[in-house]
């Protein structure tokens, strides 16, 4: 099964027109979700529509997360945290930029890459 | 400060504290339109609602456990970076407290918790965020100040962030424009440890 990607950004079409690209570039052999907005619907993120999107996008081979501003990294990582082990250590919230982020992720996840290997190719992306 | 907390008013704090955020959203929400993206009132008073509406049932919990279930509601309703922080700081806090903690007690939870926002956040102090208020506070309440000396430190603490550079969140993508401001996420704290602070000084 491939690693899952997660895209999470304040803005909800912001996270939809990037899983648009990712499906259109991809395919739809790599689980993928989007969440977008605060828990009213304005901009921002929400814990627990992370928490579902991780799991729309489950795979036991993990899920990589792409975020857009600080926080909506935060609340990932939060929404990792309370969703627990075993699943949270399969999950990982990446420092990439989110479009072209998940973009590579999901074409390197398309390829049976490990969990680490997604991670690390989005990584490359955001040069320390 | 009581020597023990066991018979503090859950409810009545709620209520405090959900009346001075509602009551200080646009001054916190201003305050964010000029160094953050202008969210943090209006998410502080979003989560701070959901607590409001949930007083009663948080009341009827024992303590650690009525601050665990409160910093969860601000995670799951604030909608931006502020609700896990301050959201872990209270979960942190009643994972820290036992049932009827004295205060020294208190202090070292607090510490606890202090340093759980810190890992949340990736951050330490200097670098203008919330935690520029919590550590001072957190040295007023290990050496034993009255109420309203804690109140006056985290007050002063939070005007200390105004000649500071952010270089945590948002606010630290300005760089040296992030000067002048007092920032909002300590302001917020300022407001919730003096509204803490009275409240458990009215009921002493």
């Amino acid at each position: 099964m491939n690693v899952g990607i997660v895209i999470v950004s304040h803005s909800p079409k912001v996270a939809e027109g990037t899983a648009d690209m990712v499906r259109q570039m991809v395919g739809d052999e790599v689980p993928l979700a989007w969440c977008g907005g605060n828990p009213e619907g304005g901009l921002g993120t929400s814990v627990g529509d992370i928490m579902e999107a991780i799991g729309r996008a489950w795979s036991e081979a993990g899920v990589a997360i792409l975020v857009d501003l600080g926080g909506a990294e935060t609340n990932s990582e939060m929404a990792v945290e309370m969703i627990g082990e075993p699943r949270a250590k399969k999950i990982v919230v990446c420092n990439a930029p989110i479009v072209e982020g998940a973009v590579m992720a999901a074409t390197e996840a398309s390829g049976g890459a490990t969990l680490r290997e997604v991670v690390a190719t989005a990584h490359e992306l955001s040069p320390a | 400060m009581t020597d023990t907390l066991a018979s503090l008013d859950i409810r009545q704090l709620v209520l405090a504290c959900a009346a001075t955020i509602s009551a200080h959203a646009d001054e916190l929400t201003s305050l964010d339109q000029a160094i953050g993206d202008g969210d943090h009132g209006y998410n502080m008073k979003r989560g701070f609602d959901a607590l409001l509406a949930e007083a009663d049932a948080l009341a009827a919990k024992p303590l650690p456990d009525a601050l665990k279930a409160a910093g969860t509601k601000l995670v799951m309703t604030v909608g931006g970076a502020s609700g896990p922080l301050f959201g872990t700081f209270l979960m942190a806090l009643g994972k820290e407290m036992p049932a009827s903690p004295g205060r020294p007690e208190f202090a070292a939870a607090f510490a606890k918790a202090v340093d759980a926002v810190a890992a949340r956040g990736k951050s330490e102090a200097g670098q203008k965020t919330m935690l520029d208020v919590l550590y001072p506070v957190r040295d007023a309440l290990a050496a034993g100040k009255p109420e309203a000396e804690i109140a006056a430190v985290a007050d002063a603490a939070a005007e200390a962030t105004v000649p500071m550079k952010a270089l945590r969140g948002r606010a630290s993508f300005l760089g040296e424009r992030s000067i002048g401001h007092m920032d909002p996420g300590s302001r917020s704290s300022a407001l919730l440890v003096r509204t803490v602070a009275e409240t458990l000084g009215a009921t002493a």
